[in-house]
C-alpha cells in the first residue's frame, strides 16, 4: 500500500516521493514539501488533525486531508 | 538624483524582519496604508555611513513572489514596477539562520529580477544553541551577493548591514536560475516575443494576477496576452521552477551550512511537548486568557481611577478659574469631559495590546492555531480564525484584516462576519462602568465578581461568534477548497523594543482615531444639550420659578430643577424623548437612549456621551461613575442603573453592531455592501431582543 503523510505516527520520519500538486497549495511546496525531502511528524492535535510536521527543516501544521495527498516512503530503522 | 537610497526589506514571515526594520529606523518610522487597500505600509528613514540617507520600506512577509494574498501582491507590484517612487535601489532579504533554505527561495527570485540584493541572516545568536556554522565567504561567492550576519537581539551586525546598503552599487545583479531550465521551448518563444524585456519579469507578469497602475497597463496587457499554455500547465511550470530553485539552494547549502546535531539544544521540542499537549496545551491557553482578563480589570484600575479623578478636578478647575460663559462651559463640560472619556481607557488598551503582541512575538499564537483548528473546523472556521477572534478583543478592524491569511474563502467570510461579536476594546469602557455600578464587590476563588462578570462577557462574545459561525456554515452555500498551512515558528523571547513600539503605535491610533470621533461628538452633544427651541427652554427660569413659588425651595434645589427642566427641553432632550418609547422596555431612560444612538458611530462614545449629558448643568466636582449612580429611574423611581437595566445594557452592547469603521472594513474586504448590511441588521436585532428579555425577567 502507498503511504502518505497521513499515515505517519508521532516521531516517525519519511521521505516524500510524490505530491499531488492539484490538491496541495503552492505555498507548501515553497516551504520545501517536494519529492526527495524528508518529513517528520512532531505532534498531532486531538483527533489526529491537524498534523504538526517538520518538512525539510520547515515546521508547519497542515490538515490531515492535505497530508493524504503527499506520498511518502517511511524510513525504517533496522 | 538625491542621495536618498530606496531600500526594501523582504522576507518570510517570522524572520524578525520587523526587528531589523526597527533596528534600522528606530522611532523614525511611520505606519500608513497602501492607497485603496488596507495593507499596512511601514516606512522609515535610516542614516547610513558617509551622510547617506536611506528610505526603508518594510514589505509584508511572503514566502515567494507567487502571490496568493493581497499583502503578497503588494510586494510583487512594487518589484515589477520600475516607475513606482518606492521601487528599491537595493533589496534586503531578511532570513533567519535556522530556515535559511526556505528563505533563499525568495532571495533567488528577487535576484533574478536584476535588483541588487543583500542577504541579511538574522538571529545569529541562536547558531551556537543549534550547532549551526556558516561559511559566509563560500555563500557570498555562490549566491553572488553580500551577506550581513546579524542579531537584532544582541544588536550585532547592524552596522555592517548599513555599510552594505550604502555600497549597494558594488553588488552583482547576475541571475541565480536560467528560466530556460524550466522549459526551454516555452521561454525561447517568450524571449522572441518580447526581446527587450527581462525574461523573469515576463514570467512573473504572466503567472501572477497583479494590479498595476495605469501607466504600465498597456505593456502588461500585451505580456499577459502571451497565452500558449493552459493555466494547469503554467502551474506545473511554477512547481518546476520551485523544484529547480531548491536544487540550486540545496547544492549551495550542502557546503555552506553545517549543523552539528550533538551541539543542538532543542528547547523548541521540549516546549512544544507541553504547549501543544492535548490536555496541558488547552489548560495553559485557558490560564493565559484568565491572566489577560485579570490584568485588564484589576491591574489597570489604579491608573484609571487616577485619570478619572484628574479630569473631574481639571473640569472643576476650569470652571472656577476662567470667567464664566459659554466658552468655559463648552471647555469644561464638552471638551474636557469628552477627552477624559478617551484617555481613561489608555491603560486597558495598552495592556490588551501588550498581551497580544507578546503572544504573537513569542511564537505561541501559532500553537494556539494548531490546537484550535480541529474544534474551529466543526464550526466552519479555521484554526487561523483564532487570531482574528483573539485580536478582535482589541479591535475588530485589524482583526478582520488578519483574516487574509485564511486560505478558504468560505472560512474567511464566516470569520469576517462573526468577528464583530468578540468583545472589542471599545465595548470595554461601557462594560467597565456598568459592571462597577451594578455588580457587587466581593471575591470568588480569589477573583473578584466584577472580573468574573467581565470574563463571562468575553466568553459570551466568543460563544456567540462561534455559534453564529456554525449557523452560517450551514446556511452559506459556497464551495471552496479548505487548505490550511500554518508555520510553527521558533519560540522567542519577545524583544522589548518591538513590543513597546506595537503597544505605543496601536494605543496612539486608538486615541487619535477614536478620539477624534469622541471629541467631535462630545462637542456636538454639548451644544445640543445646552440649547433648545422655544420658550420652554429659553424661559426655563421663569417657568420653573413660577411653578415652585408655593414650594418654598432652597436656592440650590431651585437651580437643580431649572437645570433639569432645561435639559429636558433642549434639542437633545427632545430627541431623546422621541426615542424613549422604543427603549423603555429595555430599562433605559432617554439619556441612555442618546448615548446608544451616538454609539452607532463608535461604541466607546457611550461613556463620553453620558459624561457630557450628565455634566451639563451639574456643578459639583464628581466622577462620571458617581454621577451615573445618582441617576434615578423616571418611571419606577429608585436608581436608574439596577442589576436588571445594567445586565440589559451589557447584553445590548455585547451583540449590537455599533461601529461604522468595522462596517466599512467589512465592505472593503468582502467587496460588497451585502455583508455589512446583514451584520448591522441581524446583530442589532439580536441585541434588542436579548436586552428586552433580560430586563423583563430581572426587573
Amino acid at each position: 500500500m502507498q503511504h502518505t503523510i497521513a499515515h505517519l505516527k508521532r516521531g516517525e520520519r519519511a521521505v516524500i516521493t510524490d505530491v499531488s500538486s492539484k490538491n496541495i497549495p503552492l505555498k507548501l511546496l515553497e516551504m520545501g514539501c517536494l519529492p526527495g525531502n524528508f518529513v517528520e511528524l512532531i505532534q498531532l492535535a486531538p483527533f489526529q488533525d491537524p498534523m504538526y510536521l517538520n518538512i525539510n527543516g520547515s515546521h508547519v501544521a497542515i490538515r490531515k486531508e492535505t497530508a493524504s495527498y503527499i506520498l511518502i516512503e517511511k524510513i525504517t530503522h533496522e | 538624483m538625491s542621495k536618498q537610497i530606496n531600500v526594501a526589506l523582504i522576507g518570510n514571515p517570522n524572520t524578525g524582519k520587523t526587528s531589523v526594520f526597527n533596528a534600522l529606523t528606530g522611532l523614525n518610522q511611520k505606519v500608513g496604508n497602501y492607497p485603496g487597500i488596507t495593507v499596512e505600509k511601514k516606512e522609515g528613514v535610516c542614516k547610513l555611513p558617509r551622510g547617506v540617507k536611506a528610505h526603508i520600506i518594510d514589505l509584508p512577509g511572503t514566502y515567494s513572489l507567487n502571490a496568493s494574498s493581497l499583502d503578497e501582491n503588494v510586494v510583487i507590484e512594487l518589484l515589477l514596477n520600475k516607475n513606482d517612487k518606492d521601487y528599491p535601489d537595493v533589496a534586503v532579504v531578511v532570513s533567519d539562520v535556522e530556515n535559511l533554505k526556505r528563505n533563499l527561495l525568495i532571495f533567488t527570485q528577487i535576484k533574478d529580477l536584476e535588483i541588487p540584493t543583500i542577504l541579511a541572516i538574522n538571529m545569529s545568536d541562536r547558531m551556537k544553541y543549534k550547532g549551526i556554522s556558516l561559511d559566509i565567504d563560500y555563500l557570498e561567492e555562490q549566491l553572488q551577493t553580500k551577506i550581513a550576519l546579524i542579531s537584532t537581539r544582541k544588536n550585532d551586525g547592524i552596522d555592517r548591514l548599513k555599510e552594505l546598503i550604502a555600497n549597494y552599487r558594488d553588488l552583482s545583479v547576475s541571475a541565480c536560475l536560467d528560466p530556460s531550465e524550466i522549459d526551454k521551448p516555452y521561454f525561447d518563444a517568450l524571449r522572441k516575443a518580447f526581446p527587450n524585456q527581462l525574461i523573469y519579469k515576463l514570467w512573473l507578469v504572466i503567472t501572477q494576477d497583479v494590479n498595476f497602475g495605469k501607466t504600465d497597463r498597456k505593456e502588461i496587457d500585451a505580456i499577459a496576452s502571451f497565452k500558449t499554455k493552459t493555466s494547469g500547465d503554467l502551474k506545473r511550470l511554477q512547481q518546476r521552477e520551485t523544484i529547480k530553485r531548491y536544487q540550486f539552494i540545496n547544492n549551495v547549502l550542502k557546503k555552506g551550512k553545517t549543523i552539528d546535531v550533538t551541539q543542538a539544544k532543542d528547547l523548541r521540542a521540549k516546549l512544544d511537548k507541553v504547549l501543544t499537549h492535548k490536555v496541558w496545551g488547552y489548560l495553559i491557553f485557558f490560564f493565559i486568557l484568565l491572566l489577560i482578563f485579570q490584568a485588564i480589570y484589576d491591574w489597570s484600575s489604579v491608573p484609571m481611577d487616577f485619570i478619572d479623578e484628574t479630569f473631574a478636578a481639571l473640569s472643576e478647575w476650569v470652571k472656577n478659574t476662567l470667567p464664566s460663559g459659554a466658552f468655559t462651559n463648552l471647555l469644561a463640560e464638552g471638551i474636557i469631559a469628552g477627552l477624559g472619556g478617551i484617555v481613561i481607557f489608555i491603560p486597558q488598551i495598552a495592556f490588551l495590546f501588550l498581551f497580544i503582541s507578546v503572544l504573537e512575538e513569542s511564537g505561541y499564537m501559532s500553537r494556539v492555531v494548531f490546537l484550535m483548528d480541529n474544534i474551529m473546523k466543526r464550526f466552519g472556521l479555521s484554526g487561523k480564525s483564532v487570531v482574528p477572534l483573539i485580536s478582535g478583543t482589541a479591535c475588530a478592524i485589524p482583526a478582520i484584516m488578519a483574516t487574509r491569511n485564511i486560505e478558504s474563502w468560505k472560512e474567511r467570510l464566516i470569520t469576517i462576519l462573526v468577528t464583530p461579536f468578540t468583545t472589542c476594546s471599545a465595548r470595554l469602557p461601557v462594560y467597565l462602568i456598568i459592571i462597577s455600578l451594578v455588580i457587587p464587590e466581593g471575591r470568588f476563588l480569589g477573583l473578584s465578581y466584577q472580573a468574573l462578570t467581565l470574563m463571562l462577557l468575553y466568553l459570551l462574545g466568543f460563544v456567540s461568534a462561534v455559534v453564529s459561525a456554525y449557523i452560517l456554515n450551514k446556511i452559506l452555500k459556497i464551495k471552496s477548497k479548505s487548505f490550511f498551512v500554518v508555520e510553527m515558528p521558533n519560540y522567542k523571547l519577545p524583544l522589548f523594543k518591538n513590543v513597546a513600539l506595537t503597544v505605543i503605535e496601536k494605543t496612539k491610533s486608538f486615541v487619535f482615531g477614536a478620539g477624534k470621533i469622541i471629541l467631535a461628538i462630545s462637542i456636538i452633544l454639548w451644544f445640543l444639550a445646552s440649547y433648545g427651541p422655544g420658550d420652554n427652554f429659553n424661559k426655563a427660569e421663569d417657568i420653573v420659578t413660577k411653578a415652585n413659588v408655593s414650594n418654598n425651595l432652597s436656592d440650590e434645589a431651585l437651580q437643580q430643577k431649572i437645570a433639569s427642566h432645561k435639559l429636558k427641553h433642549s434639542f437633545i432632550g427632545i430627541a431623546g424623548h422621541a426615542i424613549e418609547p422604543a427603549i423603555r422596555p429595555l430599562g433605559y431612560d432617554w439619556k441612555i437612549g442618546i448615548a446608544i444612538v451616538s454609539s452607532f458611530a463608535a461604541r466607546e462614545v457611550f461613556v463620553g456621551t453620558l459624561a457630557t449629558i450628565y455634566s451639563v448643568g451639574n456643578d459639583d466636582e464628581d466622577t462620571i461613575k458617581n454621577r451615573m449612580a445618582k441617576e434615578t429611574n423616571p418611571v419606577l423611581g429608585g436608581p436608574l442603573f439596577t442589576l436588571a437595566s445594567g445586565i440589559s445594557l451589557l447584553l445590548f452592547y455585547a451583540f449590537a453592531m455599533q461601529c461604522m469603521s468595522t462596517l466599512a472594513i467589512v465592505k472593503r474586504e468582502t467587496n460588497s455592501w451585502k455583508w455589512p448590511v446583514y451584520q448591522l441588521v441581524i446583530m442589532t436585532a439580536i441585541a434588542y431582543i436579548t436586552a428586552l428579555i433580560a430586563f423583563q425577567l430581572l426587573k
